[in-house]
């Protein structure tokens, strides 16, 4: 379980979040929405120990976050977009979600190749294992992403929208994997902004607007009609397991 | 492939080594090679122990230095075209040199333009990373960037008064690049520094092949960004400056060097290190032969040779990459 409490972050002169106070808790799979700018990106950084707060306190159950490569093995992150510059094959990039605990030199040992082993095999990647990295479509490379994430079978995953770029399926597939690892007893946090898919798989949201809280709970009480439209500032109507707008 | 490599290219290495002792205006047998490192009383004896190991030794370090920093550096800003220049540190050893020439030190100090190189080399740096602190790996190749060209400028204008015709020859001489006429004083004033240099950078490896992944997701892999720039930084600044400030700008070593192992190790930056730094050694050693050894009757420089050779490998690179690149 992850909690934020009264978090400012402040980027050129501007309060980007504002008292922002979270939990996210284990087992459970939060969606952070909201509008463009709202602050998601920057409140996911915080949360994964990658910027410090101005003011406030950020919490892994209930301890300071440690230190820098002991966070780094159980707190997962994926940025927006997330790429690759090197033609570096699938398997050296997903082996790279082990980096804090590889040895520093020489070949892959063999209880590493079989995690990585199974993490291609859970992404639909064993087919692709020496494709370079920068050969691979968006969705190949969303996937690769997710078995870097997951290799290390982070207690934490953070992951900053998942599905930006892919097509039904393989968003379906991105959420769905998501889903598991929260099943499988991990804190989850996704920023998203197809709200039909997070309406799918999320059980907590998170509605963040011009950086403070704007609503919090379980899904159902935030994936409502009044609340959506005051965020989104747009007229909403939801029904059936689908979010419709204007 | 991977596995082979490293002893391949050190077995290329010691060949072109024994190669650069045999070669020259005064070729010398295998014979005489092994009298002179005994230490025998020769006039081969000394050619090899005074004039030509000396001279190896040199390139073999300024070489390896060139590829390993220019490995690091790519790696780390995650650009194909990063070369050890960049940060300004060739060009302030340049400066720093150059002043010494014109104010007539080296004249009375043989040290003098080596020692005046290396400070310059320091100082350069140092100001590229004060002005970057704080900011981004772009706002650093900006600075490096501005801080090379105070330096060129200050190269240009101890050109434009010199003093003597002598002079002005005298600095463009230096700046082409050359092993000539360097001696074990040269070796021991860089080594230190090119040793300690080349320490720092290769405390980069690992978290170079994180940051092909991005700043971001390198740092929540447990990578200080920060502190892997600054060993970058520093590792090149006494490496580099060290080994411009003995011979002169040697440019495209550091460019090149990482792009001809880079495909023989799955383009994983960090496993570049080594091999690029051995590349880059058999490459100078290599160009320090033929310009011995082409018939040209001013010594063709070494700086010179690999630039031609290299200029046309880099327009390659740039065709090459134009599909591949994002």
């Amino acid at each position: 379980m992850i909690a934020l409490a009264g978090v400012d972050v402040r980027r050129g002169g501007r309060l980007v979040l504002d008292g922002i106070d979270a939990a996210f808790a284990a087992g459970r799979l939060t969606a952070v929405i909201g509008p463009n700018g709202a602050g998601k990106s920057t409140l996911l950084e915080v949360a994964a120990g990658l910027l410090a707060p101005e003011t406030g306190t950020v919490t892994l159950d209930g301890a300071v976050l440690p230190g820098r490569v002991a966070l780094a093995r159980c707190r997962a992150y994926l940025p927006q977009n997330p790429r690759v510059d090197w033609p570096i094959s699938v398997e050296r990039v997903v082996a790279l979600g082990l980096s804090s605990e590889l040895p520093a030199f020489g070949r892959l040992p063999a209880a590493f190749k079989a995690r990585i082993d199974a993490a291609l095999a859970a992404h639909d990647l064993s087919g692709l294992r020496d494709r370079p990295a920068t050969a691979l479509s968006g969705g190949e490379l969303a996937r690769a992403m997710l078995a870097r994430a997951t290799v290390g079978d982070p207690a934490l995953l953070i992951v900053d929208e998942p599905t930006a770029g892919l097509d039904p399926r393989h968003a379906i597939a991105a959420v769905t994997m998501l889903r598991a690892r929260a099943d499988a007893g991990r804190t989850v946090v996704m920023a998203i902004h197809d709200l039909d898919l997070a309406l799918r798989v999320a059980d907590d949201v998170l509605a963040l607007k011009g950086g403070r809280v704007h609503a919090a709970g379980p899904a159902a009480s935030v994936f409502t009609a009044a609340v959506l439209a005051t965020l989104y500032d747009v007229d909403v109507r939801v029904a059936d397991g689908a979010v419709r707008f204007g | 492939m991977t596995r082979a490599l490293i002893p391949a290219l050190l077995a290329l290495l010691v060949a072109a080594m024994l190669a650069s002792l045999l070669a020259g205006q005064v070729w010398l047998t295998p014979a005489d090679v092994v009298r002179g490192l005994g230490g025998g009383p020769s006039l081969a004896g000394l050619i090899v122990s005074e004039v030509r190991l000396p001279r190896v030794v040199l390139g073999v370090l300024v070489g390896g230095i060139l590829g390993l920093s220019g490995a690091v550096l790519q790696g780390l800003l995650r650009n194909p075209l990063a070369e050890p220049g960049l940060l300004g540190v060739s060009s302030g050893a340049s400066l720093g040199a150059v002043i010494a020439i014109y104010y007539g030190v080296s004249g009375t100090l043989t040290l003098a333009a080596p020692v005046f190189g290396l400070a310059g080399a320091l100082v350069t740096a140092g100001t590229a990373l004060a002005l970057a602190r704080g900011g981004g790996t772009a706002t650093l190749i900006l600075a490096g960037a501005a801080v090379s060209a105070i330096a060129a400028a200050g190269v240009a204008l101890a050109l434009n008064l010199a003093p003597n015709p002598y002079a002005a020859y005298e600095i463009t001489t230096w700046l082409l690049g050359s092993l000539a006429d360097r001696s074990w004083d040269h070796v021991e004033l860089a080594a230190p520094f090119i040793a300690a240099g080349a320490v720092l950078l290769a405390l980069t490896g690992r978290s170079l092949d994180a940051l092909a992944l991005g700043e971001a997701q390198a740092e929540s892999l447990g990578i200080d960004v920060r502190r892997t720039r600054l060993l970058a930084l520093g590792g090149t600044a006494l490496g580099v400056g060290a080994a411009t400030a003995l011979t002169g700008a040697i440019g495209f070593v550091g460019l090149v060097a990482p792009h001809l192992v880079r495909p023989l190790v799955g383009h994983r930056p960090g496993a570049t290190l080594v091999p690029a730094t051995l590349a880059g050694a058999i490459i100078v050693t290599l160009a320090d032969i033929a310009v011995r050894v082409l018939p040209s009757p001013p010594e063709l420089k070494l700086g010179v040779l690999v630039s031609l050779i290299g200029a046309p490998f880099f327009l390659w690179l740039v065709l090459h990459m134009r599909g591949r690149m994002p």
